[in-house]
């Protein structure tokens, strides 16, 4: 079934312009603080682990792409009408080895709880959209 | 950090006198939101024997106090929009506490009116938040799917089957309780564990019987100073204790997803109040989901982490139990418009008042009410008193 309803895009700000251009050529960029070595997500004007020095304590680094399952849902009643013909799917919020939580989806499994564990190892899967918008998800590894 | 010392001294200074639903709560599409607010206004201050002209302060969340207050053809002398999520209005008691306290006002007017099943114009998301920019492209939107996986970690640590069953105690004991109020939405509807485990999944591990309603509905507060409570036409239950705060927005930011602000909302509100644990009579506690009430009872610390399972065993928190909890039927068998906090604080002060019918706890005297808001972003939490 096709969606009628255009699923919400990211609207990147300029804080995350970096990171969304990044996904776009398959690649993971993130935020270190220079100080700290601590990596954060979502991309911010500042480290929150080293306030004081702003803009400037931030370092963009390439992620290596391990990850793995935090927790996950897989739903059944589309939250949204543009992800009508998409349900059921699987949410799940992914740590990546860079000590990170990112939202996402799970694809290329059966949407089951029977097929996913808590810890499983996952790899990106970057999907371009006909927008020119690419999202991270991820996979099995 | 909140100075206890002087919270304590804040302890007591402003009464509830009294609280209100809108005329009909459930599937209402004949009335606008607002006007769910000026009608719960207005029997609340009936309830209390006050006037609207009385009313020099007003509260509300997911609607500016402009808009309500123009509504109303009213002009408060103090004015609180803090809009957190359904926790909202918890929080506004304990600001209406300290702004009578202080003296910014007399007679404060919490509103609450929303039309979650029928609103001709929903409010729409800020595209520029973070939540909405991270999370809403894969799906992750609005409450159910983020607190499922919220849930889902929780039984990771905890272990699946006794959160399973947790759960479905949780839905079973409060429709019990809905099937002895006459405005709850499923008064007339008895549900059983088979129910529950049958019921068809809207976000897994979510059962719908783990997910509150979608209603259309109004509620509302008065407050005033102790002295102005003697007028009082149905009686007046004191605030005795408060905590509000939050962690994060969106699921993904949230730090440890088994542990919502309740962990300090909680135990600063009891100390307040001067009470222990095991001196509350009631519990209202926010269920939007089955697992935000689990999870909220170990936060507040009435039980430790991980131990809610056995805590809500063998029906603990129905009619009859030993641990009364959301006694109106909640958010998931009473009403729940989409920011529900308020119908807490109505239902304690009435079981505190004694006036909750067929559901009237015996020896009703101190009660917590406890709000969560968002994706178990925010809490507030308060102690109310018999008078």
């Amino acid at each position: 079934m096709k969606n009628a309803t255009p699923k919400p895009q990211p609207v990147p700000q300029p804080e995350s312009d970096r990171y969304w251009e990044g996904l776009k050529n398959e690649e993971i960029w993130l935020q270190r603080s220079k100080a700290t070595s601590e990596f954060q997500f979502y991309p911010r004007n500042f480290s929150i682990s080293d306030p004081e020095t702003g803009e400037e304590g931030i370092e963009w680094v390439q992620a290596s792409g391990k990850a793995e399952l935090f927790t996950f849902a897989i739903v059944h009643a589309a939250p949204h009408m543009s992800f009508v013909g998409d349900v059921p799917y699987i949410t799940a919020l992914v740590q990546l080895e860079e000590d990170v939580i990112v939202p996402t989806n799970i694809v290329g499994i059966t949407p089951e709880p029977e097929s996913l564990q808590i810890g499983m190892a996952l790899k990106p899967v970057f999907e371009h959209d006909s927008d020119g918008q690419t999202l991270l998800k991820f996979t099995p590894a | 950090m909140p100075n206890i010392q002087r919270l304590k001294n804040l302890s007591g200074q402003a009464y509830i006198v009294g609280v209100g639903e809108s005329n009909k709560l459930g599937k209402v599409p004949e009335k606008s939101p607002l006007a769910h607010h000026s009608e719960a206004a207005i029997n609340a201050l009936d309830d209390a024997g006050f006037e609207l002209s009385d009313v020099d302060a007003l509260f509300t969340a997911g609607w500016s106090t402009l808009d309500v207050a123009e509504y109303l053809g009213i002009q408060p002398r103090y004015t609180d929009s803090t809009s957190v999520g359904g926790s909202s209005f918890v929080i506004h008691v304990a600001h209406a506490l300290a702004a009578i306290a202080a003296g910014y006002c007399e007679v404060a007017l919490i509103t609450h009116g929303q039309s979650g099943r029928s609103d001709r114009a929903p409010i729409p998301r800020n595209p520029g938040t973070p939540m909405v920019q991270y999370e809403a492209p894969y799906g992750i939107i609005g409450p159910p799917v983020s607190y499922a996986m919220a849930a889902r970690r929780y039984m990771h640590q905890y272990g699946e089957d006794r959160t399973r069953q947790a759960m479905a105690e949780i839905a079973v004991s409060t429709r019990k309780w809905a099937n002895l109020n006459p405005m709850a939405y499923f008064y007339d509807k008895p549900t059983t564990f088979d129910d529950y485990h049958n019921s068809k999944w809207v976000a897994w591990p979510f059962h719908l019987l783990d997910c509150c309603l979608v209603t259309d509905a109004g509620a509302a507060i008065v407050i005033t100073t102790p002295e102005r409570a003697k007028n009082a036409k149905n009686g007046s239950v004191k605030i005795l204790g408060a905590g509000e705060g939050h962690d994060h927005s969106g699921i993904s930011q949230m730090p440890d997803l088994t542990s919502a602000f309740g962990r300090h909302t909680g135990p600063q509100a009891l100390e307040m109040a001067g009470v222990s644990h095991s001196d509350i009579d009631l519990a209202m506690i926010y269920d939007s989901f089955t697992y935000t009430a689990l999870v909220s009872l170990e936060n507040l610390g009435f039980c430790g982490p991980g131990e809610g399972p056995d805590f809500v065993a063998s029906q603990r928190t129905a009619p009859g139990g030993d641990f009364p909890m959301n006694t109106n039927g909640g958010g998931l068998s009473y009403t729940h418009p989409g920011m529900y906090g308020i119908f807490t604080v109505v239902e304690a002060a009435r079981q505190l008042r004694g006036q909750a019918g067929e559901r009237q706890l015996e020896d009703c005297n101190l009660a917590v009410a406890h709000g969560t808001g968002g994706l178990l972003s925010s809490t507030g939490t308060v102690v109310l008193g018999a008078n």
